[in-house]
């Protein structure tokens, strides 16, 4: 007798909605590719304009700068959200309340309007003007660091709890002071669990960053909006904004990527490259 | 005034130590003294505070009265003015250092590999160099009959091998008492017994030991006393054999014809 062939089930319904999106795709690539609304030649011209490079120096540096302050602030949020004492603990939760529950973009135009109520800093032997200390710069660093620190002292607190009591008890039976506990034993561990959100945020910081375009803080979107308000390009300078910011988050995520391995190692067994990059390229999840 | 001179040769006494959670009272009043070179079980049914009692030993608990004294030393608090004001955390880390403790749940650092496992705490704690830390380390793997696992993670070793692991890293600070909470507890039972042989190596080397346990026949064997606890308090106690063999309480009598 020979051996029946064997065919897997054909997935009608599937191929149906692939011809379907591949002509979707198709359409929209022959709309704007043929469109005589869009210049495309001026594009070029744009891409490496040094008012947009700067503006791109600018939106990295509010991202790094903004992670940065918001990784620390987060780290003492979480840490006084943990602690025994009701003060502490309340005050961080309603910090946390407050900035993730107000918008963003009202953040940011408040501390860019904040010498409407505080009009003067008196420090004692320093007066100042509000508007020379907290400039559209300064403003805009602010909002993003202070919102992002709270969603940060959530991460880290999850990270945090995340990992075990009996690591910290075990510590604490051999002799380890609660600080080395904390960076020894504690903190290595929530590392592993922090980390990958944290690369999410970092990656969503650098689209962000461009809401504080709106107090005109020299960003990448400011400048390309500086541009089209000259010559109308609006289409086009936005498209030049975009394929920078793609870059910038398909290198941000790579990053991301080899962190997140140089972090797992010791959990898991260290996992080749070849089915690393299968799995990147599958775009599967990480398994714990 | 506490250190009265019969108590040198105690490692640990126990006086009147009693613990609540909340309006649970746990633990009754327990008094219990341990010398040099003892091994002494821990017996009862769960929830009778062997462990909790236990744990008051290190202070990892917080007892509501009564005071522990390890060679001597008031562990956790200070005396002042006739009130016990309790350590600081640097300062309940040194009383540790020379209490070792062994976890029903292993608890090694899941990130660190066995060599670093055993070596870092006396490195810290103990001003060990590296060298001399990981020979020691090295030297106790062996005793655990575990040579050669040195790069091994937790997660690469069986429950009893961590096991095994988690005393050579107590034994590494060179403790003066060792506390066992249910070591073997947590494990498949073809493994109980590595565990139990190295307890058993470590008690014939005079290293003074307290054992909560359900292993009536290590307790029985290797045991020099056991102290039968139910409901927060001492039932009965006396030299092993004696003991499990003859009960003379009734609840000691019920508990350990259930654990036959």
């Amino acid at each position: 007798m020979s051996a029946q062939k064997i065919i897997p089930a054909r997935h009608w319904g599937q191929r149906l909605v692939a011809v379907f999106l591949i002509a979707i795709v198709a359409f929209a690539i022959y709309m704007v590719a043929t469109s005589r609304h869009i210049s495309w030649s001026t594009i070029p011209q744009y891409i490496f304009d040094e008012t947009i490079l700067d503006g791109i120096r600018l939106t990295i540096l509010f991202t790094v700068l903004s992670m940065v302050i918001s990784i620390v602030a987060g780290a003492i949020l979480a840490t006084m959200r943990l602690a025994s004492n009701p003060v502490l603990s309340s005050f961080a939760s309603l910090y946390i309340w407050f900035f993730r529950g107000t918008p963003l973009l009202v953040q940011i135009i408040f501390w860019f309007n904040i010498q409407l109520f505080i009009p003067s800093i008196d420090l004692g032997f320093l007066q100042m003007d509000t508007n020379v200390v907290v400039t559209a710069f300064v403003a805009a660093l602010l909002a993003l660091s202070l919102n992002e620190a709270a969603y940060m002292a959530e991460i880290i607190r999850g990270g945090l709890l995340a990992i075990d009591d009996g690591q910290n008890e075990a510590a604490k039976a051999l002799g380890y002071t609660p600080a080395q506990a904390m960076i020894r034993i504690i903190f290595p561990q929530a590392l592993r669990v922090i980390i990958p959100p944290i690369g999410n945020q970092t990656i969503s910081m650098l689209k962000t960053t461009s809401l504080v375009s709106v107090v005109a803080a020299q960003d990448l979107l400011t400048r390309a909006q500086n541009i089209y308000a000259r010559n109308f390009l609006i289409i086009e300078l936005l498209i030049v904004a975009s394929l920078w910011y793609l870059l910038m988050t398909t290198i941000a995520t790579a990053l991301q990527y080899m962190i997140e391995q140089h972090f797992g190692r010791s959990s898991r067994q260290p996992v080749g490259s070849w089915r690393a990059a299968l799995r990147v390229l599958r775009a599967e999840g990480t398994k714990g | 005034m506490n250190a009265p001179m019969n108590s040198r040769s105690k490692v640990v006494e126990a006086i009147d130590v009693h613990k609540s959670f909340g309006p649970l009272e746990v633990l009754k009043g327990i008094n219990l003294a341990v010398r040099k070179g003892e091994v002494v079980c821990l017996l009862g049914p769960s929830g009778s505070g062997k462990s909790t009692f236990l744990r008051c030993i290190n202070h990892l608990e917080r007892m509501t009265q009564g005071r522990i004294l390890v060679d001597g030393q008031l562990i956790g608090y200070h005396e002042r003015g006739g009130a016990l004001d309790e350590m600081s955390g640097r300062e309940l880390a040194v009383q540790r250092r020379d209490i070792g403790m062994v976890f029903q749940r292993f608890n090694l650092f899941a990130h660190q590999n066995v060599l670093t496992n055993i070596s870092q705490a006396p490195i810290l704690n103990r001003g060990q160099s590296k060298d001399a830390a990981v020979a020691r380390a090295k030297e106790l793997l062996k005793m655990v009959d575990l040579e050669g696992r040195e790069q091994a993670y937790p997660n690469q070793l069986s429950g009893g091998q961590q096991q095994r692991v988690a005393i050579a890293r107590a034994l590494a600070m060179d403790p003066k008492l060792m506390l066992f909470d249910e070591p073997t507890s947590a494990l498949d039972p073809e493994l109980v017994g590595e565990v139990l042989g190295v307890m058993r190596k470590l008690a014939a080397d005079g290293m003074t030991m307290i054992v909560v346990t359900h292993e009536m026949a290590f307790a029985r064997d290797v045991a020099d006393r056991v102290v039968f606890m139910d409901q927060g308090v001492v039932v009965e106690e006396g030299p092993a054999r004696d003991v499990i063999d003859n009960p003379q309480h009734e609840r000691t009598r019920a508990f350990l014809k259930r654990m036959h």
